[in-house]
């Protein structure tokens, strides 16, 4: 079974999927690591945003955004896989509107999450 | 009349009594558009090398005995088209994850053991005598779990799955669809009785959401839903034994 991801595209794509993982878990750490900077007084905090306006910072940030679209994608491909059967009045929800769903969620909790942002940055 | 096409078709051979381990062989096949890979496979059997050893039954994908690796994905033959593949050589191999017996014949008595294994059949919820007359069931009840019967235990999702592959012993998605099946039945009272196995080492814990078996599924079983529905309901059952004042399902 060596290699065994490398004989199919669909194996490939699965691990690609597990690997973004890895993005959505180093995009935890760094948030993680500015509230303990935001913790240690508005020096360390003002260091964090600074360093966070870094061309290597925009670089890191735009890969791990590329990375979080791939697995949010991959992710709720997989929905009708991994949900129970929905039933509204009677009928089976087909999986395309399961994953539309998904999506729908996605994008609402992106555009709340920036009008919360927006609002409290302005 | 048209000029007769010709396509390789690559087999792998294996002879126990003669191989030390399986090698390929290439075969020319002359063909038609309305020919499948298995007609092609045939045609090698008939005309070029009688040694040559595969299952086949119905030739309509029903009987699922032809499963075999076409280029490398699990697809039942009598429905893969050797059109699709021309002036490209078609690869067929025995069906990944299984132990070769001979050529394309692959022994599936593992597989029948986990078939026998998850209980097949309605277990009563509560009995009834002939005189009681039939188990009712209404069409909404019927419709939870019909998807889940037209397995054909052709095992393509076994090919199909790195899991099994990994470790054999994993239950696997057409036996847990089975299981799935059944469970769902509202005839059937045997959930607990099959919730050991749900949720034992060889259970649908092993099962990482690759969901190629529901890709080659030639039914549209989707055994990788029942999978991992399966996996929300065993820990339900362990959680909801803390509630329960019998401590649920032993």
């Amino acid at each position: 079974m060596d290699g065994w991801w490398k004989k199919n595209p669909y194996y490939v794509e699965f691990m690609v999927h597990e690997a973004t993982a890895l993005f959505v878990a180093a995009y935890a750490i760094t948030l993680l690591f500015g509230l303990i900077r935001l913790g240690q007084g508005p020096e360390a905090w003002n260091g964090w945003l600074e360093a966070m306006q870094s061309p290597l910072s925009i670089i890191f940030h735009l890969a791990l955004l590329a990375g979080f679209v791939y697995h949010t994608f991959t992710w709720f491909k997989l929905f009708p896989l991994t949900t129970p059967p929905i039933v509204i009045n009677g009928k089976k929800l087909e999986p395309c509107a399961i994953v539309g769903g998904g999506w729908a969620a996605a994008i609402g909790a992106a555009v709340v999450s920036f009008v919360i942002v927006w609002g409290i940055a302005a | 009349m048209p000029e007769q096409k010709i396509i390789e078709i690559e087999v792998l051979r294996y002879l126990p009594e003669a191989d030390q381990a399986p090698h390929s062989e290439v075969y020319k096949v002359p063909f038609t558009d309305d020919m499948s890979v298995l007609q092609g496979v045939q045609y090698i059997k008939d005309n070029l090398d009688g040694s040559l050893t595969f299952r086949w039954s119905c030739r309509m994908a029903i009987c699922g005995s032809c499963g075999m690796m076409i280029n490398g994905i699990p697809k039942l033959s009598c429905e893969t088209f050797i059109r699709d593949y021309y002036p490209k050589r078609i690869t067929v191999e025995a069906l990944a994850n299984f132990p070769i017996e001979k050529d394309l014949v692959v022994d599936l008595s593992g597989f029948i053991e986990k078939l026998e294994s998850i209980q097949p059949y309605i277990i009563p919820k509560e009995p009834r005598t002939v005189e009681q007359g039939e188990y009712i069931q209404t069409p909404a009840q019927f419709a939870e779990y019909i998807q889940f019967t037209s397995c054909i235990n052709c095992t393509l999702c076994y090919a199909a799955c790195p899991q099994v592959g990994l470790d054999p012993d994993f239950i696997g998605p057409g036996a847990m669809a089975l299981l799935h099946r059944y469970n769902m039945d509202s005839r059937d009272g045997g959930q607990a009785q099959r919730m050991e196995l749900v949720a034992s080492v060889e259970g649908v814990y092993n099962c990482g959401a690759v969901g190629y078996c529901s890709e080659v599924c030639p039914k549209k079983v989707n055994p990788g839903n029942a999978v991992n529905i399966n996996k929300i309901n065993a820990a339900k059952d362990y959680f909801l034994r803390f509630l329960s004042p019998k401590g649920g399902a032993k």
